[in-house]
């Protein structure tokens, strides 16, 4: 019964997170059902009791997947490469799952939770500065990091795990008018991807909560 | 040719001695049983040492720790800690299952990604004069998800009978957590999980009050 049932994916159209699963599951072809939890909206549906429950860190992502509730994008997108065909998400060669994982890593601990909306919150004022402050400062230990391990894509010539976060955490240093001129190679492998398909269709500008205005 | 004096190194690891994230990949080299030599990293001393030219080109954020193992460079800690996994025999730090799989990455992930990084140095540098109410409320945020987490994965670990990855960012945690002086006392899982971890060798060896560069009044 269970492998018939869609996934479903708890998502905001820009939290960056969401969309790192949202280019997984388009990537590897998967099919699922997504609700949209609007992060603002009544003091933040991520907060509300009924989705406590799925994730009681109220945050996004979380997914139904197989009968088990997960949280946290990179442990999701991990699963879904390793029970689901497809291209793979991560090299086999394991110095080079190393160096996908640590990308991801760099973003998705060194980068975004620090100025995702949370933190902001309690950030008070100054929130642009504070931000662009971090994304800066991991995008200056990314730009060499990526000048060694990339091809085409962030590591070699295969799309990984590492180029999911990438793509997601770009836009939201651009939402932080952080000047992406200043990481030539960032800014090349983030262009190469936008062209693919699945790093379209998943785009914040193109889901069923986009609000008008914002809709490419 | 230089290719067998690499594999036969020891791997070399950058260090604090209360860096949380440096405790993590000192228990998972004690778990496999891997000898290392470990280069300390001073973050306070020099304007932290994390900071000079040399060490900025191991690890270009400026944070430890860093591991130079089988002729590569490599940081983040959840990264190494997955490498030598996958490298090295020894107990397996992830378990087969999937599913089991997931949920370890899961719990690794809110402590490495949604507790960590927010309460740490350069974090704590910028936030100012609110330093132990800052850490408290992020810390306090993470164990109130954690603990209902943990109380349905954990057997007598983090999750099922068997050590993993979700341990090992665990106790490194609650350590933390008790120097921004959180009440450990209100997420009883995370505090009996933790008690139980703390009585075996690998995290006792690798704790901070026994590092080459614990100082002497913080030595066990």
């Amino acid at each position: 019964m269970e492998p018939s049932t869609k996934p479903v994916l708890y998502s905001y159209f820009r939290s960056s997170c969401s969309w790192r699963v949202r280019i997984a599951f388009a990537l590897k072809g998967i099919e699922y059902n997504l609700v949209p939890v609007n992060l603002i909206k009544d003091g933040g549906q991520q907060r509300s009791e009924q989705y406590s429950k799925l994730n009681p860190m109220q945050q996004v992502p979380a997914v139904e997947i197989d009968g088990i509730t997960l949280c946290q994008s990179l442990a999701v997108i991990q699963y879904i490469d390793e029970t689901r065909p497809g291209p793979c998400l991560l090299p086999v060669d394991p110095k080079a799952r190393a160096k996908v994982r640590m990308i991801s890593d760099l973003i998705a601990s060194g980068i975004q939770p620090i100025q995702n909306l949370s933190v902001l919150q309690k950030v008070g004022e100054e929130k642009v500065p504070w931000g662009q402050h971090f994304i800066n400062r991991g995008f200056q230990a990314l730009e060499p990091i990526l000048k060694e391990t990339s091809g085409k894509y962030c590591v070699g010539d295969e799309i990984s795990m590492a180029d999911i976060c990438l793509v997601p955490q770009v836009y939201n240093a651009e939402r932080f008018k952080v000047d992406i001129g200043q990481y030539p190679t960032i800014r090349k492998i983030n262009e190469t991807l936008l062209e693919l398909e699945a790093f379209k269709v998943s785009h914040p500008s193109h889901q069923p909560d986009t609000p008008a205005n914002l809709q490419a």
